[in-house]
């Protein structure tokens, strides 16, 4: 249990890693949703399902969403 | 100032940091030890006097249920605030819809066409079953709100919005944000304190069980669906085209 809790909190760690250096933002968006299924998964190796549920529905559906249509609205305005 | 200057300043406060850092985390528990008591007594307790087998909801929705309100309305508020802020006046009829704004490819439209039913149905489970197991009105709330959502991703905006229009979300936001008072308000009614679980705790692990905690669970659902589909719309209508804007 210790080995997949460690494992995971490394993958966390290598995953916000990259959704922070990544600059475009279009990818960027992949990455933290991605980012955001890694942080379900060290809940759920936390033994917190209740907080995994929600960390699976707000960062990877729900935040990605909002950001993408946010970008959207940036890019139409730039144009 | 000069960068040597903003050097030191940096240095001194990431020093000072990784010290009382330190200090902080040498009277922590070792990992995986729990000292609070509050945790344990509910957990020997809770399903005796409440008849629920999930204690993360007893705690959310009855023990501290007045918490939970304060959270509930957090969601709400930000709901409320972004209408406020990015809800156009006007005709809605005047603007265009957006041909495609995300341009869905046929694989993501596949995904998400498939994922939609399933979704919904888990997260009404999810709702429905907050006091027997893992998740509740907030988490079911997420992903029922999700598979709606899904529908957008899907490259149908036009076709979300038809299932859940803005006064709708609107409607389901206010209605689950005051469904919680409500419950709250029936405690006074029973003759007890605001929230107390005045309702039939019925046997342990059936559907019914667990008093108001139930309906609490339901009504978060409501406003949590509600309020994070309203912000979604009102990102979405900002790629709305007016009239003057396309001239």
């Amino acid at each position: 249990m210790i080995a997949l809790q460690v494992t995971i909190l490394l993958v966390v760690a290598v995953a916000g890693a990259v959704a922070a250096l990544i600059r475009q933002p279009k990818r960027q968006i992949v990455a933290l949703n991605i980012y955001g299924l890694t942080l379900a998964l060290l809940f759920f190796a936390f033994s917190a399902p209740d907080v995994a549920l929600s960390e699976l529905a707000v960062g990877g559906v729900v935040l990605p969403m909002i950001v993408l249509l946010a970008l959207a609205r940036v890019r139409r305005h730039e144009r | 100032m000069t960068q040597r200057l903003r050097l030191v300043l940096l240095g001194t406060g990431l020093s000072t940091l990784l010290g009382l850092l330190l200090w902080g985390l040498h009277g922590v528990p070792p990992f995986g030890h729990y000292r609070g008591p509050y945790g344990q007594l509910v957990d020997t307790v809770g399903e005796r006097e409440r008849h629920v087998t999930n204690m993360v909801s007893a705690v959310n929705f009855d023990y501290r249920g007045f918490d939970t309100i304060g959270e509930e309305f957090i969601l709400f508020v930000a709901g409320a605030g972004c209408a406020v802020v990015l809800r156009r006046q006007g005709d809605p009829a005047e603007r265009t819809e957006p041909s495609g704004p995300l341009g869905a490819t046929e694989a993501t439209r596949t995904v998400a066409l498939l994922g939609m039913a399933p979704l919904a149905v888990f997260g009404i489970y999810v709702v429905a079953h907050g006091h027997l197991t893992p998740g509740g009105g907030f988490q079911g709330g997420c992903i029922t709100a999700s598979a709606v959502v899904l529908v957008c991703l899907a490259g149908r905006c036009r076709t979300m919005r038809r299932i859940v229009p803005e006064t709708l979300a609107d409607l389901w936001d206010s209605a689950g944000a005051g469904g919680y008072v409500l419950v709250g308000l029936g405690g006074l009614a029973g003759g007890a304190a605001f929230l107390s679980n005045v309702l039939p705790l019925g046997t342990t692990g059936h559907l019914t069980s667990g008093g108001t905690m139930a309906v609490i669970s339901l009504a978060i659902g409501l406003e949590v669906t509600g309020a994070l589909l309203l912000i979604v719309t009102e990102f979405l209508n900002q790629l709305q085209r007016t009239p003057q804007e396309d001239a």
